[in-house]
């Protein structure tokens, strides 16, 4: 059994403080704290350790100092590139297991991602899928050809060479993938891009009429 | 708590009753219900890659692979439901995406796992449309190449190379989608050169050097035949277009080799249509070789041979048999030799003594021999001699097996260095020679080691007599008297042991069963048992004498020495095998008459040569060191060659007008095969499961255990043929020779000094 950093730097204050004082920081099915590490279009990105069950809205807004240039909220990514995402009218969550589950996401790692108004959403699931491409060992068939297939495809659409059937096969080649691969990194890429699909498929609409509205969006244009 | 030997579980609908531990996918099976795969492969490790194995299990939220599903009592699983279907569809939708869909050019093509899945799981259109990955072809070696766009990642090749061969050559390159089969040593195919690879492979990936995009697979037709190379007899598929044969395989894992076969088996079938065969009998006019009718070839052997008969009497004639000849060409010659040409001096190039083992065995032999299957199954092996990994490679394949699938004890006494010793719990190393000494010691505790191959040696002991049913697997070089030794040394052995003595070439057994041999006629019967001399004497109209002819070494000595007259040599090569290096040291010799495919050392020398065809162009049957006998059918017209059997039978036929003997009048392989059933100890074998391409063991078996048997030194040795040399035939297999490997070592020598793949 390997522990990570996180689990063992809560040793010392359960020791310290006892089992029961530790979990009741928490919500009663999920004690204890969590490490949240977030990153985005915030003022002050950084890691903080909370209660589980901390509401996402007051994370954003008070602890990471709320949105950059008092740009509007669109996207939150609660807990790494893994989950699907949340849109800005889903915040008001409480940052537990159970309360994300409820929502369609999952807590994940806490590593809690911002997007502005600014974020072009087809470049945000190119994005994953390159990560994804790039992290498959290339065991199974699902997860190698499905993250490859699915980059390529999102590179030319993100590029402007999509079609409609295009919006509707991202979202089935990532059905296609979950729940069948080796290893749970084939879910990894799946979740993601199902939701985006889903809950943004506007805008991938939007590319189709030629319109990127956000193409110079300084995330996009800060990573190039 | 006591384990359950079965359990019952419900597949699609049906109870099933499996034992413990089954896999769903193997358990389907049993009721005719695919379940599709790429990567599952039986005896290989689970993968679980391909994914094409999902099926639905009751309470398990998600497809689960029926490849690594280990069936629990009252699991109800489904095979045939829209999600598996589905599923199947979007893995062969995921696998074709970057998979070349050119079927019409691809080697494979016809005879493709992809090809067929796609058939029958696959969409039929494609929504793939971005550009497909590539790479160029690699050329590993001369044998086996690389085509990684067709490679869909089962990585069968990788496992069947480090678990079935232990040769570890292949390994993974890359990662995620540019993942490519690459050899772990750069640039080139360090290994046997089996290519199992080729052969596993599900898809046109890999290909081989001799078949690659010859013709399509359903341009030919498919001869089941045994390996005509080493002893093991292998059972392989012979792939025959326009009369050629173009590939040999055996992918319907038919015979008691299962997948395997080695390089041997699989490329070196080359010699068939080499131009240097000998296709015209040739007659020595004016001290030239020149090409002859038959009439007039076979006119001048009887005519010269009865002439010798009446100068010098019979035992001025020497007759060596073959390793090769199939059984009814050895029961012919042995008839042909002791009747018509009236001389016990009847031999081969004994590579194993097989006599030995059936005089120290006696009538116990009869279920004291141990199959192929026997060493799989075996729970500890003792291997003495032979370098089985480059000799006897179904042995060595059926030893790692034996070892990887159920944990088989290998003990090994060796003075040669073997990759074998792997797989070895003890391996004692001796000199050169050395294992007769140490059974010897084994046995009787005569003779004296170092203290430290002692210690070995005794602890080996120790183990083995704390085995049961202990399969033991000897070379050449235990022979004559130790065999008795090591015999004796097994009844301290629990359970039931079994004996396999290991020879060189395809029917190496079959020459010592069929008595192609000084003193002993078909069946180990001693030529001084005069009912049995009586028998064969109703059965071939003559009775042979009683004293034992010559050894063939002795019968080259005293072609030498002018003291034998005539030479009846059919497909063997004595003036190499024991080294006579001088032609014209045979100058006493009057008639030299030699059957062969090509012109040998001794066939050069020959003053008539009669082209003869070879295993895989003619009927009969072959006996494998095992003992396991198997049909050969004419897959190929040999044009012009005739078999052995026909030019024997012929040949009486024109010696008879000579006045010297009778006709023989078995016309066909079968008759003579039906005679030797009824006539030969141990040989009255099923001829129906022969003919459904089966194997069934003969137990050639003496009537009694002889215990002052002995064989003279320097008539029971082994060729040291390894992986790619085979005798006569393996210098006619350009491909094979043209490995790297090949190359390392050459012709002459021993696998004791070089292990190659070790460096």
């Amino acid at each position: 059994m390997i522990n990570n950093v996180e689990t063992l730097s809560t040793i010392p204050a359960i020791i310290r403080g006892g089992g029961e004082w530790y979990a009741g920081l928490g919500t009663p099915r999920n004690g204890g704290t969590r490490l949240y590490s977030i990153s985005g279009h915030v003022n002050r990105p950084g890691i903080y350790e909370l209660p589980l069950g901390f509401p996402l809205r007051r994370l954003i807004e008070e602890v990471a100092g709320g949105m950059k240039d008092g740009k509007k909220l669109k996207a939150v990514i609660p807990g790494g590139s893994s989950c699907p995402l949340l849109t800005a009218d889903e915040i008001d969550v409480a940052m537990d297991y159970d309360a994300v589950a409820k929502i369609g996401s999952m807590l994940g790692s806490g590593g809690t991602v911002i997007f502005d108004e600014d974020t072009c959403m087809v470049d945000l699931a190119r994005r994953i899928m390159h990560f994804y491409a790039h992290e498959s060992c290339g065991w199974c068939i699902p997860c190698r050809e499905g993250t490859a297939w699915l980059r390529k495809m999102l590179d030319r659409f993100h590029e402007g060479g999509g079609s409609s059937e295009d919006i509707s096969l991202i979202g089935e080649l990532s059905q296609n993938m979950l729940g069948r691969t080796f290893c749970p990194l084939g879910d990894a890429a799946a979740l993601p891009t199902i939701s985006i699909v889903k809950k943004w498929r506007n805008e991938f609409e939007d590319h189709l009429q030629g319109k990127c509205a956000y193409q110079h969006a300084h995330f996009v244009a800060a990573a190039h | 708590m006591a384990e359950k030997k079965s359990l019952t579980f419900t597949l699609d609908g049906r109870q099933i009753t499996t034992p413990t531990g089954t896999l769903v996918i193997e358990a389907a099976k049993t009721q005719g219900i695919e379940v599709p795969s790429f990567c599952y492969y039986p005896g290989l490790s689970l993968q679980a890659a391909c994914r094409m194995c999902l099926v639905e299990v009751e309470k398990m939220p998600k497809l689960q692979t029926a490849c690594t599903l280990v069936a629990t009592e009252g699991m109800v699983v489904k095979t045939d439901t829209q999600q598996v279907h589905g599923a199947r569809k979007n893995m062969i939708e995921f696998l074709l995406s970057n998979h070349p869909l050119d079927c019409p050019v691809c080697d494979k093509g016809g005879e493709c796992e992809l090809q067929d899945m796609t058939f029958r799981y696959g969409l039929d259109k494609t929504r793939f449309t971005e550009e497909k990955l590539h790479y160029p072809e690699e050329k590993w070696s001369e044998l086996v190449y690389y085509d990684a766009p067709r490679c869909i990642l089962c990585f069968r090749c990788v496992r069947v190379c480090d678990e079935g061969m232990d040769v570890k050559a292949l390994g993974i390159g890359a990662r995620g989608v540019q993942s490519v089969i690459l050899p772990n040593k750069t640039g080139e195919l360090a290994c046997e050169e089996c290519g199992m690879c080729i052969d596993i492979c599900p898809v046109g990936a890999l290909t081989s050097g001799t078949y690659r995009y010859q013709t399509r697979p359903w341009e030919m037709t498919y001869v089941p035949n045994p390996c005509t190379h080493c002893s093991n007899g292998c059972k392989t598929t012979l792939s025959v277009r326009n009369n050629e044969i173009l590939r040999a395989n055996n992918r319907d894992h038919s015979g008691f080799n299962g997948e395997f076969l080695c390089g041997k088996g699989r490329f070196g079938h080359e010699f068939t249509s080499h131009p240097e065969r000998v296709r015209n009998p040739l007659v020595r006019r004016n001290g030239k070789l020149e090409d002859a009718s038959w009439e007039d070839a076979l006119e001048e052997v009887a005519r010269r041979l009865k002439q010798v008969h009446t100068t010098h009497g019979g035992s001025a004639i020497g007759v060596i048999g073959s390793n090769h000849t199939t059984n009814e060409e050895n029961y012919l010659l042995n008839r042909f030799a002791r009747v018509t040409l009236g001389t016990n001096n009847l031999d081969h190039h004994r590579t194993a003594d097989y006599t030995g083992l059936a005089a120290a065995l006696g009538p116990n032999a009869k279920n004291s021999l141990a199959t192929m299957a026997d060493v799989y199954n075996a729970k500890a092996i003792f291997l003495i001699g032979n370098d089985v990994t480059n000799q006897n490679p179904l042995v060595a394949w059926q030893i790692r097996t034996a070892v990887r699938h159920h944990n088989a004890k290998l003990h090994v006494i060796n003075s040669c260095s073997s990759k074998i010793h792997r797989q070895a719990v003890s391996a004692v190393q001796v000199p050169e020679g050395g294992e007769t000494q140490a059974i010897r010691w084994l046995a009787s505790e005569h003779g004296q080691f170092d203290a430290q191959t002692t210690q070995d040696l005794l602890q080996l002991k120790a183990a083995l007599e704390a085995s049961s049913d202990v399969v033991v697997i000897f070379g050449a070089n235990i022979q004559g008297a130790a065999i008795r030794d090591l015999v004796s040394l097994t009844a301290r052995f629990g359970g039931h042991t079994r004996f396999m003595a290991l020879g060189d070439y395809a029917n190496s057994r079959g020459a010592a069963d069929m008595g192609v041999l000084p003193d002993r006629l078909p069946g180990y019967a001693h030529l001084s048992d005069a009912s049995e001399r009586a028998r064969f004497g109703r059965i071939w109209g003559a009775e042979p004498s009683e004293k034992p002819g010559l050894t063939a070494r002795a019968m080259m000595e005293a072609a030498v020495e002018g003291k034998l007259k005539a030479l009846y040599v059919v497909g063997a090569n004595p003036l190499k095998t024991f080294a006579i290096s001088a032609p014209d040291r045979l100058a006493g010799l009057e008639l030299l008459v030699v059957h062969d495919m090509f012109l040998t050392e001794t066939a050069q020398r020959a003053d008539v040569v009669l082209p003869a065809a070879s295993t895989y162009e003619k009927d009969g049957t072959l006996t494998n060191t095992a003992g396991e006998v198997q049909l050969t059918h004419r897959s190929i017209d040999p044009q012009g060659p005739r078999s052995d059997f026909d030019l024997i039978r012929i040949l009486s036929h024109q010696l008879s007008m000579f006045g010297l003997g009778s006709p023989i009048k078995l016309r066909t392989a079968e008759a003579a095969f039906d005679e030797i059933r009824q006539n030969v100890s141990g040989y009255n074998l099923s001829h129906s499961n022969l003919l459904g391409g089966g194997s069934e063991i003969a137990t050639a078996s003496s009537k009694s255990v002889e215990s002052s048997y002995d064989v003279p030194a320097g008539t029971v040795f082994s060729s040291n043929d390894y992986l790619f040399t085979s005798g006569t035939l393996g210098r006619y297999c350009s491909k094979l020779n043209s490995t790297n490997e090949a190359k390392d070592r050459p012709w002459s020598s021993s696998p004791s000094t070089q292990s190659w793949w070790y460096r």
